[in-house]
């Protein structure tokens, strides 16, 4: 029984969640025929909702595209359930020496998910927060697209499946990830 | 990957149009509620594996901690498990169909996946989450990645227009 409430409320370790995400690949596959990758939903929404002439959004997107953003709706729903058992003002086991970093940036507050002071609505008023969140997200949207997908696709689905493609994806998300981290977000922060 | 000959003089007409679009699904597939479920699961996953949270991407990207990369590996080692055993039992979908998992177009320098990934993990460790992520966290009541993601689509809109311009082989 405490084993079992463990499960629920305290974060699961590494070797736990990691291989019941791979599980996603042949689940996905096997039920549906389908390949594990979650940036085509922001490619679906455009076509669905944006009004556009652009050749690159006009395809059935209910065709090809309404079993994931299906899939992605039941991340929303997901995460929503699993909000029910974590401390809206938890405290992230990071390592020391990333929050003695992080301190050294100016971060203070440590509880949540993430940084409050940068990602809240009183926070995208700032200079921090609007990069971070705005920037951060347009980044996310125009570079997993050019690449042709993002860590699911390329880091877990690609790197599976031994497609060079998705290795050399994978080496520049990290180039891009490392050049914020040590180079950019010590000039906004 | 050779293009044919005749598309040699237009390089836009030789890219793969259907990259990053999922198969096409056929009628026989499983319903709402197959898709619904599993991403319920893996919102759960992300959530409490505290790969939604900005903090653990930072740790990630300081190599200060096994965990995300302990994740993402594992996740690999069973996918790839998995793909070699559909492949070896020659396994099909549940409807019966043939499992298909085309590879990746590769032109001679490959230049999308570098340059497009550079660019993702611009994003990816400034905002501190992928698109996966961004979902659970606004399941997870972070109303401000609502913003995030309309900010992700508008980057995604920004490239279905400049595509022509960028290269991609």
């Amino acid at each position: 029984m405490n084993a079992f409430l463990d499960v629920i409320w305290r974060p699961w370790p590494w070797y736990v969640a990691g291989p019941l995400i791979g599980m996603m690949v042949p689940l996905l596959l096997l039920l549906g025929g389908k390949q594990f990758g979650i940036s085509s939903n922001l490619r679906h929404i455009c076509a669905a909702i944006l009004p556009t002439r652009l050749e690159f959004f006009k395809y059935d997107w209910k065709k090809t595209g309404l079993w994931n953003l299906t899939f992605a709706l039941g991340i929303v729903l997901g995460g929503f359930l699993a909000s029910m058992t974590v401390d809206p003002d938890v405290v992230i086991n990071i390592s020391e020496a990333t929050k003695s970093d992080l301190r050294a940036l100016g971060i203070s507050d440590f509880t949540g998910l993430a940084p409050k002071e940068i990602f809240s609505w009183s926070g995208l008023a700032g200079l921090p927060g609007f990069v971070l969140v705005i920037g951060g997200g347009f980044l996310v949207g125009f570079g997993t697209r050019y690449a042709g997908g993002c860590t699911s696709g390329h880091a877990i689905s690609g790197l599976a499946n031994m497609q060079l493609a998705s290795l050399l994806a994978v080496v520049g998300f990290f180039v891009g990830g490392l050049t914020v981290t040590f180079f950019v977000l010590p000039l906004i922060l | 990957m050779t293009a044919p000959a005749d598309a040699r003089g237009s390089p836009i007409s030789r890219l793969d149009d259907t990259q990053g679009v999922d198969s096409e699904s056929k009628e026989t597939g499983p319903g709402f509620f197959t898709y619904l479920a599993l991403g319920v699961g893996l919102g759960i996953i992300f959530t409490k594996a505290e790969v939604i949270s900005w903090f653990r991407i930072q740790e990630m990207f300081r190599f200060d901690s096994f965990h995300m990369y302990g994740i993402i590996g594992s996740a690999v080692a069973v996918a790839a498990l998995s793909l070699f055993l559909i492949k070896k039992m020659r396994l099909t979908t549940v409807a019966g169909d043939e499992i298909q998992i085309p590879p990746k177009a590769f032109g001679r320098w490959a230049s999308q996946y570098w340059i497009g990934g550079t660019f993702f993990g611009f994003g990816w460790a400034l905002l501190g989450a992928c698109p996966g992520p961004i979902f659970a966290l606004i399941g997870n009541g972070f109303s401000v990645f609502i913003l995030a993601l309309a900010s992700s689509v508008f980057g995604t809109w920004f490239y279905g227009l400049v595509r022509p311009h960028l290269p991609h082989d």
